[in-house]
């Protein structure tokens, strides 16, 4: 200690004046700090670089998305969703350099940084399965397309448990909350298939829309606090669907079909003028 | 798997969840309670009868810290290690405190900045992550801020309690704080926020070296620092 006094009045010069490097390199103090801004710098560095990735899959889904709306209205359906299909090996690809950055990691370390891309990934890829399959795509069978094989450059520090093979887990809340946005895409599905004069599809979608729904209220306040948020706008969802089959039926038997899409977007326009955003 | 099936497996990751929140809850509690009965014991150190004191004061509190590290022990039980960071929120504040606790500990015995090390050993807990129940880096420089204000507490009292040495000691240990963490790039958090605030006890302790040195209090204290 006695040292470190002998420096004082020179240490107060240095902090006045000099920024970073005019600390005195040789006290303990100045030392430490330097290893813990490695150690910082290095966990900031890595968690932006996940933010970038999950931004970047965030987008890629949201186009995908929009690619699978488009399959109500185009005679070949199939084609859209193949290449929606190739558009998610990108997104796919994508969480794998999330699984690569987090290797060795504690995934909830960084779990803020890349969650909205997961949640819109579980998003698209839900959407895409219930427009093959009419039903919902489980937690198991998301995760088990999430393993990649990676070539392994040196494994000088790989766990001994599968240098070549990585894993990404989604979490249930994610997913639990990627569903809940794919209620709001099921609706404008739902929509649009009235628009194409499709009749079948609106009763079907209600019905899983209902069912989502009943799984929401089952879980009720129990999952994270956003859920709650989301919920409110699923009821929302489900109360526009639910009133276009309404419509169908009510009005279905009087109008000839080729007039249904008329009658039914001025209806849409009546019960929310504004709401086109969700 | 139907939507129902599905909606109850989750449902049931959930429940487990809240059950070992609930776990972990219990437990910071308790350290909370020790948190700040070793608290209470070190505040008495500002008053003018504490600081010849000073050492029992902190032999009390490094008995305590044996509470804490049981509790700790306790705490680690109660949810898989490689998930610190899923409920790290939780103790997060009272690792804080503890982290500060040693710090002032290892200040009043030695005038020395605590190592994470040492934070570490004194709350039997590792440093790297991959070891198991660790001390985040930014919870260790957390409690060296809150020390930092206790140290200004600290100059002003013994002033009063008439020590005139110390608060220059404490202004070098300080400045020299503050140039260690003028090495950091923080990026706007609560760290980040907590440090806006350390100028404020460099500057409080500067205060109070100042008076003492105009008034002349300081001088065999001068004397010392000028060799």
């Amino acid at each position: 200690m006695s040292k470190r006094e002998g420096e004082g009045p020179r240490r107060n010069a240095d902090a006045v004046q000099g920024r970073d490097v005019s600390a005195n390199p040789s006290s303990p103090v100045i030392a430490a700090f330097k290893v813990f801004q490695q150690e910082l710098d290095t966990k900031h560095d890595k968690y932006e670089r996940l933010v970038k990735i999950s931004r970047d899959v965030t987008i890629e889904s949201k186009r995908t998305i929009f690619l699978l709306h488009r399959v109500t209205s185009v005679p070949d359906p199939e084609e859209i969703l193949n290449d929606a299909e190739v558009k998610l090996d990108g997104v796919r690809q994508k969480i794998g350099n999330i699984a690569e950055e987090l290797r060795g990691e504690d995934i909830h370390q960084f779990h803020r940084a890349f969650t909205p891309g997961i949640q819109e990934y579980v998003e698209a890829v839900s959407f895409l399965h219930y427009i093959r399959q009419r039903s919902l795509i489980s937690l198991e069978e998301i995760n088990a397309r999430l393993v990649f094989m990676r070539p392994e450059k040196g494994s000088a520090e790989a766990p001994p448990t599968g240098a070549q093979v990585l894993t990404f887990q989604v979490t249930p809340s994610d997913y639990l909350l990627g569903v809940a946005d794919l209620t709001g895409e099921l609706m404008r599905m739902c929509i649009s298939s009235v628009g194409n004069g499709d009749i079948d599809t609106p009763f079907q979608l209600s019905q899983f829309l209902r069912q989502i729904h009943d799984g929401f209220s089952y879980i009720g306040n129990t999952g994270p606090y956003e859920v709650s948020k989301k919920l409110h706008t699923l009821r929302q969802s489900l109360g526009k669907v639910e009133d276009a089959c309404y419509a169908l039926r009510v009005r279905g038997s009087e109008i000839p079909k080729h007039m249904l899409a008329d009658v039914f977007s001025s209806r849409g326009a009546l019960i929310d003028p504004e709401e086109g955003v969700v | 798997m139907s939507v129902t099936e599905m909606f109850s497996y989750i449902q049931g990751f959930l429940s487990a969840d809240q059950d070992v929140r609930e776990d972990i809850r219990k437990v910071v509690q308790t350290l909370e309670q020790t948190a700040r009965e070793i608290l209470t014991v070190l505040q008495s150190v500002h008053q003018p009868s504490g600081f010849k004191e000073i050492p029992g004061k902190c032999a009390k509190a490094r008995e305590l810290f044996c509470t804490v590290r049981t509790q700790l022990a306790d705490l680690k039980t109660k949810f898989p290690v490689e998930q610190y960071y899923r409920f790290h929120e939780h103790w997060r504040f009272v690792l804080q405190r503890l982290a500060f606790l040693a710090a002032f500990v290892v200040y009043l015995e030695s005038e020395a900045l605590v190592t994470r090390e040492e934070v570490a050993q004194i709350l039997g807990i590792e440093v790297v992550r991959e070891k198991g129940f660790h001390l985040d880096v930014e919870d260790y420089l957390a409690g060296v801020l809150i020390m930092a204000s206790e140290l200004s507490r600290l100059a002003v009292n013994s002033v009063t309690a008439g020590d005139y040495t110390r608060p220059l000691r404490i202004s070098n240990f300080i400045n020299d704080l503050d140039s260690g963490f003028r090495l950091l790039n923080l990026k706007n958090d609560p760290l980040r926020k907590r440090y806006d605030g350390l100028k404020y006890d460099v500057k409080k302790i500067e205060e109070v070296v100042y008076d003492l040195s105009i008034r002349g209090l300081a001088k065999e204290a001068e004397s010392a620092v000028e060799k």
